[in-house]
Order: C-alpha cells, then structure tokens, then sequence
C-alpha cells in the first residue's frame, strides 16, 4: 500500500487571539494486530501509530494517546487561538519506532 | 366483486400514500466550489434529453457529505491520489520505466477523463480509462496488468481523473461511437432482474426520492472513481454499475465487459456538460 504521509493543513497567517482550525491526517495501514493472514493462518502483527503531538513553538498544546480501535489514516482536528507569529510541529509515533513529523509556520496577520 | 373492488381501492391507496412517503428532497441549490474554483454541477439538457435540467449527484447529498467533497484536505479519496503519484512515478516491469518515463508530468493527463470512454480504432471498440492503462502497462512498460478493482488501479484512475476536474463531460458521440451509446441507451431503458426494473425506474423517473433510506440522484458519472462512504473507499464506475444490478437482483455484467462501456458510454453523453468531480465523495 501507499507509504505513509502525513499532512497537515493550518492557515498561512491568523490574527493574534483568533482561534484557528488545525486539520491533521496521516496516511497509515493502522493494523490492529488483532487480523489474520487469511493464507498462513498467522496473526498479522500490530503496528500503528500510538501517539500524536502537537507544539506550538516547542510547547506541548496537544497529545493524544491512539489504540487500536482507531480506524487507517488517523484525523485529527483542533482548534486554538493564535498566541503570535510561530511554528507548529506536528509528531506521529509509529508502533516501530519511526517517529514522522512536519513544521508549519503561521504568520501574524 | 364487492370484496374485489375494496382489496382494489385499498391497494390503490396504499401506493398513493407511499408515493408521498418517499417523496424527499431534490437537488439542493448549494455551488460546489473546490480551491475558489466552480465545478458546473447543474447544466440544461440539450433537446430530446428526458430530463429537463442535469444535476450532479453532488447536489442530491447532505451538506456533511458535499463538505468533504469541497475540501481536498477532507476528501479521503487524496489519499488514494497521493499514492497514485507514487505509482506514476515508480518504474516497474521489463523496460524499467515509470508513467512519467513517457507521458512526464500527470498533468499531462488533462482533459481525457472527460472524454471517456473513448474510441480505439485498432480492436474497433470503446475502452474505458481502466482499459487503456492496463495496455500501456502491460504492452510498453512490460509490467503485470492492474486488476479492475485493484488500488493501484483506483489510484491512478483517480489521479488521471483529478486532472480533468471542472472540465465539461464531453464523450465523442458520432461516428463509431454512436452505434456503442445506442447499445448502452437499450441497456438504460430495458428491465432486467427479479425486481424487474431498468436504470430509468430509478435515475429517470425518482430522482430526489428515498429508495429505502438512500437517496436517489439522477446517476451521472461525472465523479468516479468515486469514493463512497459506504465502501470506506474508492470504487470504479462499474462496481458501481454491478452494485445497482444486484440491487434490482439481476447478474452484473462483467467489469470492463462491452456492456458497462457501452453503458458508460451513453451515460456519459447523457451528462455532457456536468463538470468532472473525480474523485468525488459521495453517501
């Protein structure tokens, strides 16, 4: 299947105290660990992405812990309001150990 | 006879009241706008046209579900798209060439999905998308073909579509092309199955009325492949196509088989002006 990528979408500049929508999707198998190869009978192992951080200028403003019920290319969206001209970085924590991240920066309007 | 006459009356009341019952909504009057760009979704029929006005499926779908479809960031078909890139790009097969190798950029690709499906002169029939990308796989790059359904096949089919989005459908309908859209106008308009019923019944004659709890619209093609929220992923015309015949208990035909591209062929001359919306969202 496709690799994983992920995306974000923030605006490209916010007026200072406006709340702004965060939109987060990465593209990934999120295998439950819980499926069958319908051919050899063996479990299929579990690998998904276990956590999503999200910082603003190197503070934490969100972490979501993921399990497995959670459905391929995990979505997430936020909201907050706009403290000042910064970057956020985007981090998802893949189940083998590799760690995707993405820098979105936002200029004030 | 008296009995008779009442079971009669009863009956006949009884589709009178459930005629009002699935009465529902028609198209809304919503503009589908993706990246500040409109898509035509309603465009007057020309003459001798059953219908009077043409409406994209779009407009027929909550306002939840034409959200998704206006946002490429929302549209859970981009994902697909993306890896439809990758396939472009990745050479594969005997000569060790990629799509790109030859055709460059998939921009390129501009314009053809509205044109399908389209003549091929050399076998003297139609073909839809799926089959001309099958035979530059399997004749110039030396690769394995693509199955109909496959994701790499979805993939890329939605990414050459995607190219032609806005563009106006505008199948060629004369020359060979006119006797392969009057083979796919009989299929339209002939009952088949158990429950007896042709595409017209539905798509011609109750647009905008429930079928159960699903909400019919006029059946363009304008955004396939298409991803349903039903399938939880994309899916090709004729699966589409083969979903409609089970639904009325009839056999599919077979995907890619000379009567769904003949029946493609009609229904997209039958919506020529609606703008392409591949990969489109739909219920």
């Amino acid at each position: 299947m496709a690799k994983v990528k992920p995306r974000v979408k923030v605006p490209k500049k916010a007026a200072v105290g406006d709340a702004i929508t965060i939109k987060s999707l990465i593209s990934h198998p999120m295998e439950t660990g819980l499926r069958k190869d319908k051919k050899t009978g063996e479990n299929i192992p579990r690998r998904i992405i276990n956590r999503f951080i999200a910082s603003f200028e190197g503070e934490e403003i969100v972490n979501v812990a993921i399990e497995p019920a959670v459905s391929a290319n995990p979505y997430f969206q936020f909201d907050m309001i706009f403290p000042g001209a910064g970057t956020i970085r985007f981090e998802w924590r893949d189940d083998d150990g590799t760690v995707y991240d993405l820098e979105k920066t936002i200029a004030a309007a | 006879m008296k009995k008779i006459a009442e079971i009669v009356g009863l009956s006949a009341l009884a589709a009178a009241v459930s005629w009002f019952a699935v009465a529902g909504p028609g198209p809304d009057d919503d503009k589908l706008i993706i990246d500040g760009r409109e898509i035509v979704t309603e465009a007057a029929a020309p003459e001798d046209h059953p219908l009077d006005t043409l409406y994209s499926g779009w407009r027929y779908r909550t306002d939840e579900t034409q959200a998704l479809a206006a946002d490429d960031f929302e549209n859970p078909a981009m994902v697909a798209v993306e890896y439809g890139i990758e396939l472009w790009e990745t050479p594969a097969g005997g000569s060790n060439e990629s799509c790109a190798g030859c055709h460059g950029a998939v921009e390129g690709m501009a314009g053809l999905r509205a044109g399908m499906p389209r003549w091929n002169a050399a076998k003297g029939k139609p073909e839809s998308l799926e089959h001309i990308i099958n035979a530059s796989i399997v004749e110039h790059q030396g690769a394995e073909a693509w199955k109909w359904e496959s994701p790499e096949m979805l993939a890329v089919t939605a990414l050459i579509g995607l190219q032609s989005r806005g563009m106006p459908m505008g199948v060629q309908t004369d020359g060979p092309m006119a006797e392969w859209i009057e083979k796919g106008k009989n299929l339209y308009y002939t009952r088949v199955g158990q429950l007896d019923m042709a595409c017209a019944n539905c798509h011609e004659d109750n647009p905008g009325n429930f079928i159960r709890a699903d909400h019919l619209s006029q059946g363009h093609i304008n955004g396939f492949p298409t991803y349903r929220l039903k399938w939880q992923g994309l899916g090709s015309l004729h699966r589409r196509f083969s979903g409609c015949m089970k639904n009325i208990r009839a056999e599919p035909f077979k995907r890619g088989s000379d009567e769904f591209v003949a029946l493609e062929a009609y229904l997209a001359s039958r919506g020529a002006g609606l703008g392409i919306e591949t990969p489109a969202v739909r219920q």
